[in-house]
């Protein structure tokens, strides 16, 4: 039922998601690695912001996207596909043009803490244990197959 | 599965399953467009499930539950009712098709025998909250379904993933509510998978009730050799269950019999494919076992009364080489099968192992065993191993999961002997159990690079800060 996701490098962009109406997510500090920053992108309007977790501006937001949001735009369409981000976004992306590039909204604030929240939930589901108690309920859930 | 099994298990529908059905589709019909305002026909639909079971102990209180429900006060222990009811119908056709599966194959099964229930485990506000959550669902309807009801879920289904004893409650909800999420807003879809939300809510209102009354209970520990015939792998958004299936030689030289084990591991939507396997790692013995298609001794390894042994990997020692067809040729014909504990009956939870060679394989895929064909569900393939359709088709010998769905008996693949490029080959489900083996699988591995380590790496940096 929730189409599945491919599999992907996570190293620079460890979350990416598709909700409350904007691509968004989390883009690792190149140079800090205990800093991160916090990207998104409205669907309509296309609206963009990039901040770090604690809402502090991201520096390289002149006038356009700066390479965090390029890059959580990279991996979104590696997770998801360019069909689906596209369809969720409202965009035309001719074919052979870049996602990032067909967008034409302009910097507006969003809240972060609440994306940077929902990332460290993600997270959290790491630290849950395994159990080896059987689950007859995710006989419902078969593994998907490979993704094209 | 000789061919004479398999005409048998064609030709016997069980009687009585559609119209049981019929009952369960009319419940189901009703949570789409919700409890909340029943058009005439749908509150019909109830008061004949619950008529279903009018000279049964439960009749009257269906009958109170479908006529609240239809004068719009919708109590949670009127739904309560009503799924019960609807999950005793599907365990009556879960009985049905199993007892026909039995027949032919010629397989014996353990009676169920009900053990006092457990005491409630102190999760009370976190089951009510999942009653509650699971009570809206019903009143709004699949149709009435928004982003706001499903994050309403949230806290709950945190809350019951911080309880083991909650873990099937909260695996669910979470599964249930992802599939919502992504359907969001459901109002605007042009088919909903009708049978498939209702029987998730179904068992999730059962799971919350509590205690754990109709769930496996110990029965006792036991030693002996584990013969693994396959994995069947589960997963949703955030959890993964690999399901072992294999024949217990127990020690004592008592008759042998059909178990399964399982772990589960909780995970996030970018771990799939191959890389689930590293989230069981702890499991080494299981893992290598499955990896190098070994048999495992075991010692004193709790069983439940539902054939789960609850793995413990310290009790476990790899064994001596156990090629699946080798195994399923031995010990299949005569190992005594588990009985199904109340709560599972259902027909999705029918996963029965069966040998099947010397078929022919159709234009569609499916065997074809000297006339009677059965069809083979190349959906549940798994991207974690090395199993695909192509391979399927090649092969000659199949160790797999007999299912029902849809209405009709399908084969799982869980290994196959295949003939490429004019050599045999051996694949099943859990060769990459310790990561995978085919060149291009290692590849595309190296490429998406190591998404656990990443994770698990942010997880120590920032959660804890
Ligand atoms: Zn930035």
């Amino acid at each position: 039922m929730v189409p599945p996701v491919r599999p992907r490098k996570l190293a620079k962009v460890p979350f990416v998601e598709l909700a409350d109406g904007r691509l968004q997510g989390v883009v690792s500090s190149g140079s800090d690695i205990g800093r991160v920053y916090v990207s998104s992108i409205a669907a309509g309007t296309h609206a963009y912001n990039c901040s770090t977790n604690n809402n502090r501006p991201c520096g390289g937001l002149y006038g356009a996207p700066c390479k965090h949001l390029q890059a959580l735009a990279a991996e979104a369409v590696l997770q998801y596909g360019l069909d689906r981000v596209a369809r969720y976004l409202r965009v035309e992306v001719p074919e052979g043009a870049d996602l990032i590039g067909c967008l034409d909204g302009s910097h507006e604030p969003a809240p972060a803490a609440m994306v940077f929240s929902r990332f460290l939930r993600h997270l959290a589901y790491l630290e849950v244990p395994d159990t080896t108690m059987p689950i007859p309920e995710l006989h419902w859930f078969p593994a998907p197959g490979t993704v094209g | 599965m000789l061919a004479v099994q398999l005409t048998a298990l064609l030709g016997g529908d069980p009687q009585g399953a559609p119209e049981a059905l019929a009952l369960v589709h009319g419940f189901d019909e009703a949570l789409v467009h919700g409890l909340g305002r029943l058009a005439e026909e749908r509150a019909e639909a109830l008061d004949a499930l619950a008529g279903a079971f009018a000279a049964t102990p439960i009749g009257e209180r269906l009958a109170e539950a479908a006529a609240k429900v239809a004068s719009g006060s919708i109590a949670e222990e009127h739904l309560t009712a009503l799924a019960g009811g609807r999950a005793a119908l599907l365990g009556a056709v879960h009985d049905a098709l199993l007892a026909g599966l039995d027949a032919a194959l010629e397989r014996e099964r353990a009676p169920w025998q009900a053990a006092p229930a457990p005491e409630a485990d102190g999760a009370g506000n976190l089951t009510a909250g999942a009653r509650s959550w699971l009570r809206e669902l019903a009143i709004a309807g699949w149709r009435g379904v928004d982003h706001d009801l499903v994050s309403a879920a949230d806290q709950t289904i945190e809350g019951l993933l911080a309880v083991p004893e909650q873990r099937r409650l909260a695996v669910l909800l979470d599964g249930l509510a992802a599939e919502l999420r992504a359907c969001c807003p459901v109002g605007t879809m042009d088919r909903l998978p009708v049978r498939r939300w209702a029987d998730l809510w179904t068992r999730a209102l059962l799971l919350a009730q509590g205690g754990a009354a109709g769930a496996p209970q110990s029965a006792g520990t036991v030693s002996g050799r584990l013969l693994i015939l396959g994995v069947d792998v589960h997963e949703h958004g955030t959890a993964a269950q690999f399901q072992v299936h294999g024949v217990l030689e127990p020690a004592d030289g008592g008759r042998a019999r059909l178990v399964r084990t399982a772990v589960t591991v909780a995970k996030v939507d970018t771990i799939t494919g191959p890389a689930t396997w590293k989230l069981p790692s702890r499991h080494r013995m299981l893992l290598a076992a499955l990896a190098d298609r070994r048999s495992l001794d075991l010692t004193d390894m709790p069983l439940l009364d539902s054939g789960d042994l609850v793995w413990h990997d310290d009790r476990a020692v790899v064994g001596g080489p156990a090629d699946p067809f080798t195994a399923a040729r031995l010990t299949l014909t005569g190992a005594l099968a588990p009985a199904t504990p109340p709560l599972d009956r259902h027909p999705v939870g029918i996963a029965e192992p069966v040998l099947v060679e010397g078929y022919r394989v159709t234009g569609e895929g499916s065997f074809d065993l000297g006339g009677a064909v059965l069809a083979v569900d190349t959906g549940r393939l798994p991207a974690c191993g090395p199993l695909t359709p192509k391979l399927v088709a090649a092969s000659a010998a199949c160790v797999g999961l007999v299912r029902w769905d849809g209405g009709r008996w399908l084969l799982q693949p869980l290994a196959v002997q295949a003939t490429v490029k004019k050599e045999t080959v051996e694949a099943g489900t859990g060769d990459w159990a310790l990561g995978p083996t085919d060149p291009k699988a290692v590849k595309a591995e190296a490429r998406a690079g190591d998404a656990v380590a990443v994770l698990r790496e942010r997880a120590g940096r920032l959660l804890r800060r």
